[in-house]
């Protein structure tokens, strides 16, 4: 009896106790985005604004053993409809005993290690209208429970409930050669977005080493595609959007760092089946950082990565037209060479630049982003990217007119 | 030359005694000090640090430190970032080790990313202040080898001076001399050669306070750059001796719950 009391009242007086001293902080934004040439798709444009806000309230209670945060987030896009959206990041309370940890509600969860792709990081689907980086998240609910061991920790999740992929609309740039319709989505499942899916990951760090392997099972994050037969113009044969298609997956990854001085290396690695063929994919590498250079402030690090995928770039007309899904994965074998400086001055300077080099198909496609702090409270961030030597028929063509600036003011509080 | 060989045969151990003796006397300070700050098993201090470039434009950091002791090896520390707006909410975990590269891990909350920071970058500058990593890590005995300078009077205070040479070839130092009042065993004064053995910087410690009648904290750290103009005043508030932390406090878990 005394238990299911206790519970009651603790639920009871979890809001009082939340609602009590808090702290709030994040960010508000805002963004410009200029193309260098003229649209290749009708109703795109060459100029883009757009506002956004991430406030984070936490507060936490015994301790610090539990922690309540609350994270919403919202962006206005100057024409993009589908750009323009709002989500809960997080909504969780978490609780950390001894040797466990709870966490239940909305959250974000990050695997991985290399630079240029996040190949092992599967929990939270991508927020990718945001920024093409594939590094903003959408929240997901979840039931995560960590057991904290002497041989590392293991993460157990419950994640009821599916968060579909975010695509720029028709007016959105940069975009798909076809646009995807989010609003037509297909899934694998009866069960839809509401299949309940379930992950296990053991990390550890051994000495030198950062380890984790990790199983999922589940609706795939990363969708394959359809063209249905009603996005087909019947007179011009020309296919008017592509569908995502969601399909169930059992993924196994690896994700390693290991640390030698002024070297990380870094290896990921998936193996995918459910969609098609199986999936076999791998990002390795390294960055090494020369510190303090020429006796000053300044570090550079140097960057390289290998990138594998078994998947082709399947886009082919015929296939599409078949209602076979393909995916579109623009990595096959490509090397990724960076470089990133960092100032280490009063400001936070940096400056990290990239090439991604398709080894087989062709085509380069460049990054370039820096950052400084204005003041103690606004950070301003610079980005240009392109794409050059595209071969018609990949991916990549589709962004080959899409060579940009972005431009970003933020103010914390 | 026949003659001086003998002779030198003679004298050098004579050489060696004295170099041993000041060696060891440098480093029986240096164990001393070590020994009276030993046992305090954990604390919390809140940060503030005060960065002030030539033409006087200061910038503010702002940070909260727990400290673990770890007994056989070096300390544990967790320190959260509360300002500048932009770091809010990142944290850094370092376990140092007395012998080896120290282990750190960078949480960017943003990413939710814990990152592994390359062992060797602890010349760089801490938050863009005067303060490289190495000069706030936990100062182990081992990570120097020591050698005695003189009694000297500092601030009305006797004092040891002796300077220390850091073992890891990465440090951005070729030496450092120290002032040790001889009452408390309390650093006093600490000057730091480049890798040049030109003088760079100078932190002088002010305002002590003593905790459980025993661990003395200055709460005032003041260190200037005289090749740069640069300074940094590091004040230290708010100490928590015996906080209850434990080992789950500084894991890779503990940093991602960090706010």
């Amino acid at each position: 009896m005394r238990t299911p009391c206790k519970l009651a009242s603790a639920l009871l007086l979890f809001p009082a106790a939340v609602l009590q001293a808090g702290e709030w902080r994040g960010y508000v934004s805002g963004e410009w985005l200029g193309f260098l040439e003229d649209p290749a798709y009708a109703d795109q444009h060459r100029s883009y604004l757009s506002l956004a806000a991430e406030p984070e309230y936490f507060h936490e209670w015994h301790d610090g053993s539990d922690l309540f945060t609350f994270k919403p987030y919202a962006l206005l896009d100057q024409y993009d409809a589908e750009r323009t959206h709002a989500d809960i990041r997080e909504l969780s309370w978490d609780h950390a005993a001894y040797n466990w940890e709870l966490r239940a509600g909305i959250s974000k969860v990050f695997w991985g290690v290399t630079e240029s792709v996040h190949l092992v990081d599967i929990i939270n689907q991508t927020d990718q209208v945001v920024n093409l980086d594939g590094e903003d998240k959408l929240g997901q609910p979840m039931l995560k429970l960590s057991l904290i061991r002497d041989w590392g920790v293991v993460d157990l999740f419950l994640l009821p409930g599916f968060r579909e992929r975010t695509f720029p609309g028709k007016e959105g740039r940069p975009r798909f050669a076809i646009p995807i319709d989010a609003d037509s989505v297909r899934y694998e499942s009866a069960a839809e977005e509401w299949h309940t899916d379930a992950a296990v990951r053991w990390s550890d760090s051994i000495g030198e080493f950062d380890i984790g392997i990790a199983h999922f099972y589940g609706t795939s994050r990363e969708p394959r595609f359809l063209v249905e037969p009603g996005a087909v113009n019947p007179a011009t044969g020309s296919i008017d959007h592509l569908t995502p298609y969601y399909e169930i997956i059992n993924q196994t990854s690896i994700d390693l760092q290991a640390i030698y001085g002024s070297w990380l290396w870094k290896l990921e690695a998936i193996t995918r089946s459910g969609q098609g063929d199986r999936v076999n994919a791998a990002a390795g590498g390294f960055e090494y950082t020369f510190v303090g250079v020429n006796a000053s402030q300044l570090d550079i690090g140097v960057i390289g990565e290998y990138l594998y995928d078994s998947r082709g770039d399947e886009l082919e007309p015929g296939k599409a037209l078949s209602g076979q899904p393909f995916s579109l994965s623009p990595f096959q074998k490509d090397l990724v060479l960076g470089t990133r400086f960092t100032l280490n001055d009063v400001n936070g300077s940096e400056l990290l630049a990239s090439v991604i080099l398709d080894l087989e198909g062709g085509g380069q496609s460049y990054n370039i982003e820096a950052s400084r702090r204005i003041g103690n409270d606004w950070k301003l961030s610079l980005e240009a990217r392109g794409v050059s030597n595209a071969p018609a028929d990949s991916t990549l063509a589709s962004f080959e007119h899409d060579a940009r600036l972005r431009m970003e003011l933020a103010r914390y509080f | 030359m026949k003659h001086i060989l003998p002779l030198l045969v003679l004298l050098l151990p004579c050489g060696l005694t004295m170099a041993a003796t000041l060696e060891e006397q440098g480093l029986e300070i240096a164990k001393e000090a070590d020994r009276r700050d030993t046992g305090f098993d954990n604390y919390t201090s809140d940060v503030k640090m005060i960065l002030r470039n030539k033409q006087g434009q200061e910038s503010i950091r702002e940070i909260r430190s727990r400290t673990l002791e770890v007994a056989g090896d070096g300390d544990k520390s967790m320190t959260i970032f509360d300002a500048p707006g932009d770091v809010k909410g990142t944290a850094l975990l370092s376990f140092t080790h007395k012998e080896g590269p120290d282990d750190q891990w960078l949480y960017l909350p943003a990413l939710k990313r814990v990152k592994r920071i390359a062992s060797d970058n602890k010349s760089g500058p801490f938050m863009g202040s005067e303060f490289a990593y190495e000069d706030i890590a936990s100062q182990e005995v081992e990570k120097y080898t020591y050698r005695f300078l003189r009694d000297d009077v500092y601030d009305g205070m006797d004092v040891f001076v002796y300077e220390r040479y850091p073992v890891d070839k990465k440090s951005g130092y070729t030496r450092q001399v120290v002032w040790l009042d001889k009452e408390h065993y309390k650093q006093r004064k600490i000057e730091f050669y480049d890798r040049k053995d030109v003088l760079l910087k100078t932190l002088v410690f002010n305002d002590y306070h003593q905790y459980l009648d025993q661990y003395w904290r200055a709460h005032d750290m003041f260190m200037e750059n005289h090749q740069t103009g640069k300074s940094t005043r590091l004040i230290q508030t708010n100490f928590q001796f015996h906080a209850g932390l434990t080992d789950r406090d500084f894991d890779k878990n503990s940093l991602k719950r960090a706010r």
